[in-house]
């Protein structure tokens, strides 16, 4: 998955740039104190206790906040290295928390670290937000890319494409597509933490054993445009598929990350769908094992049931 | 069903778990009259192969009787009696199509781990983790076969289990080491380790017409069994090994290297071992490769080196020097069995060869943690454990 930044200035994104550098610096001094003075740290946070878990906790914020600190001031990917400080915001609210429940906390130093730590994640959510704004629309736009080698003629394969409500029985996240005769198609699909997505599509370009390319249309949960192309592939090896997907995730950039840090990582699961179709397409039927009883799955494959016999 | 069952390192157990039932098309159920435990089993046992889970059914080695078949199926009855491959291959896919049924586009449904790993998927395996496939193995009453029709070896009644029994794997392993380093007629050939693959390694150099065949290991029993076969035997705890090989070739070096050893092997220098070991546990390497630099360093110019032992991520101090500018030739590869099974399965037949002399053990399936520990530690002599449903 990777964010499409444009290289066109705005003044919002000027000010995202000097916000960072200035959360770049902030991340640095955070960790350089963390580092050094572990249980000072703690206690102005609200922590009360002290031993080998507070201190050994603390440092390694500080090693993190280094880290992130260096990736923002290196000026090299700093919309990436924005949002994990967004990540280990929650996280140092989530060890806050937990450690004040455990080992005792000072009521009102805590709610006074709790109020800083909100306010930090809003600047690093704004400056990340700047950073990876695309153009002037503000869009976040996530983009994948997978490609298969079928055993197939270029007919065969295209054809079996082409009929678009065959794509549920490959592709794990469609619940269903159906077309009308009009040639508009509705697509339902499982969307963050199984809720239900819908949108609308039209075919934009159909060039038989070439290509396919579709957008969505009207008012979609999920916008998206896609492209799936077949070519013959060298020494008489079938048919080479490559699809390309772009679309706005629910929940915008944000939405990406966690979807990613729970294993749905477009660009895998691109690959698992169109292994799937290969599969479909050479031997009837989507192959399963006990330990991946549905198929290939990305999800699945890092919740593995134990190789043994399905009761 | 009872079934022998990875439950963490150093440690199986058999267990109950449920019947297994058709999942595709082209599946059959087979019931299982003989299965063995591999020495790549082994690697699983150690804790040395990633992605393995509690509960996993191991063994890649069976066969039996087919008692149930899928309504894709063609070609196979109930009541077949068959050898099951370790590799699990569709037959249909282009790796198949071109005989490379180890490296299959369509049995894996975990390939997206594999890729990670390896880069590219290869072939799932049976009971050999979930990289590979997340399918049960056969140290159980019955197994799931799948593309059985393609997979499953039909065998008469003629021949004995014991005789056919390794035409699952170790005989067609040892022969790939062979004929992947092209052994042929006046070649002189190293094989390092004389486990029960590199039994099979040294039997099928001589099937193919090899000259001299050189053994490599320390454990007693195993250097006399490679006699028994004809071939000459190296104590790597008592010699030099690069030295001996290079004298007892008249200071060429053997023409063909084969490593049926892999990623846990030993050194007879304490001091060179334990740097290994502790890289391995450290997991800044995950093989011992001692074998393998080994034998890229002891082969004669413009020779090939065979690697038929199990690898399983990153190796360090290749030495690449060597292999390049001596113009060797590397080939590497879990074994493309379906390519060999049917030759190997006439040389049986026609009495070239009895797979059954490797045997040393025979326990039922309930012993598996015994069998287990005993091949681990070599113990009784053990070279080749056979358990019985």
């Amino acid at each position: 998955m990777r964010a499409v930044l444009s290289s066109g200035r705005t003044t919002g994104r000027e000010t995202a740039e000097e916000l960072a550098r200035g959360l770049g610096m902030f991340s640095l001094a955070l960790g350089s104190a963390q580092l050094a003075a572990p249980v000072a740290v703690a206690r102005l946070a609200g922590v009360r206790a002290d031993g080998p878990t507070v201190r050994g906790v603390t440092s390694l914020c500080g090693v993190r906040e280094l880290v992130q600190g260096a990736g923002i001031l290196s000026g090299r990917g700093t919309a990436g290295w924005l949002w994990s400080r967004v990540a280990g915001d929650v996280l140092d609210v989530a060890t806050l928390a937990v450690g004040a429940a455990r080992r005792g906390a000072a009521p009102a130093r805590l709610g006074l670290s709790l109020a800083a730590l909100a306010g930090v994640t809003v600047a690093d959510v704004v400056a990340a937000r700047g950073l990876s704004r695309r153009g002037d629309d503000g869009a976040d736009e996530c983009r994948a890319v997978a490609a298969v080698t079928v055993n197939r003629s270029r007919a065969e394969t295209y054809r079996h494409w082409s009929d678009l409500e065959h794509l549920p029985e490959f592709m794990a996240h469609l619940r269903s597509v159906r077309v009308e005769a009009s040639g508009r198609s509705h697509w339902e699909a499982v969307g963050p933490a199984g809720s239900t997505v819908r949108w609308d599509a039209e075919i934009v370009e159909d060039r038989e054993d070439e290509v396919i390319s579709w957008r969505s249309v009207g008012d979609a949960d999920v916008e998206n445009t896609g492209s799936v192309r077949f070519r013959d592939a060298a020494g008489g090896r079938g048919t080479e598929v490559v699809v390309e997907l772009r679309y706005r995730p629910p929940g915008g950039r944000a939405g990406a990350v966690a979807a990613k840090l729970l294993g749905e990582e477009p660009n895998q699961q691109l690959r698992d769908d169109l292994r799937r179709f290969k599969q479909v397409l050479e031997i009837g039927e989507v192959v399963r094992s006990e330990g991946s009883p549905t198929g290939q799955s990305t999800r699945q494959q890092l919740a593995q049931r134990p190789a043994q016999p399905v009761a | 069903m009872r079934a022998n069952c990875w439950t963490g390192k150093r440690s199986v157990e058999v267990r109950e778990v449920p019947d297994p039932t058709i999942l595709n098309r082209r599946d059959a159920i087979v019931k299982i009259t003989s299965t063995a435990i591999c020495g790549s089993d082994l690697h699983l046992y150690n804790g040395f192969i990633p992605t393995m889970r509690e509960g996993d059914v191991l063994g890649h080695e069976f066969m039996g009787e087919v008692v149930e078949i899928g309504p894709g199926v063609d070609g196979l009855s109930v009541g077949d009696r068959v050898v099951v491959p370790f590799p699990i291959a569709c037959g249909v896919c282009g790796a198949c199509e071109r005989g490379m049924t180890a490296l299959c586009e369509n049995s894996n449904p975990n390939a997206g781990i594999a890729e990670k790993l390896l880069g590219h998927s290869p072939a799932a395996l049976f009971g050999y983790s979930h990289m590979l496939g997340g399918y049960p193995g056969g140290q159980a009453e019955y197994a799931r076969v799948p593309f059985a029709d393609f997979g499953a070896l039909k065998v008469e009644s003629d021949l004995s289990d014991e005789k056919v029994l390794f035409l699952s794997d170790i005989f067609p392993t040892g022969y790939m080491g062979a004929d992947m380093a092209e052994v042929g007629p006046g070649d002189v050939v190293a094989v390092w380790g004389a486990g029960p693959v590199g039994q099979f390694a040294i039997a099928s150099c001589f099937l193919r017409g090899a000259e001299r065949v050189i053994a490599i290991d320390r454990i007693d029993h195993r250097l006399r069994l490679a006699q028994e076969t004809g071939a000459e035997t190296l104590d790597f705890e008592q010699v030099s090994v690069p030295e001996a090989l290079a004298e007892m070739t008249g200071g060429r070096g053997p023409d063909k290297c084969i490593d049926a050893v892999g990623m846990e092997a030993h050194h007879a220098n304490h001091a060179l071992h334990a740097y290994d070991r502790a890289k391995q546990a450290a997991m800044l390497e995950t093989e011992r490769p001692h074998v393998l630099r080994e034998a890229v360093m002891s082969c004669a110019n413009g020779g090939i080196v065979s690697v038929i032992g199990v690898y399983g991520g990153f190796t360090d101090k290749f030495p690449m020097g060597s292999f390049m500018n001596r113009y060797l030739t590397m080939r590497a590869g879990q074994c493309h069995v379906h390519r060999y099974m049917p030759t190997l399965l006439d040389h049986v037949r026609n009495g070239d060869i009895d797979p059954s002399f490797v045997i040393t053990h025979r326990m039922p399936l309930d012993d598996a943690p015994k069998g287990y520990r005993t091949f681990l530690e070599k113990a009784d002599d053990c070279e080749k454990v056979v358990l019985t449903p």
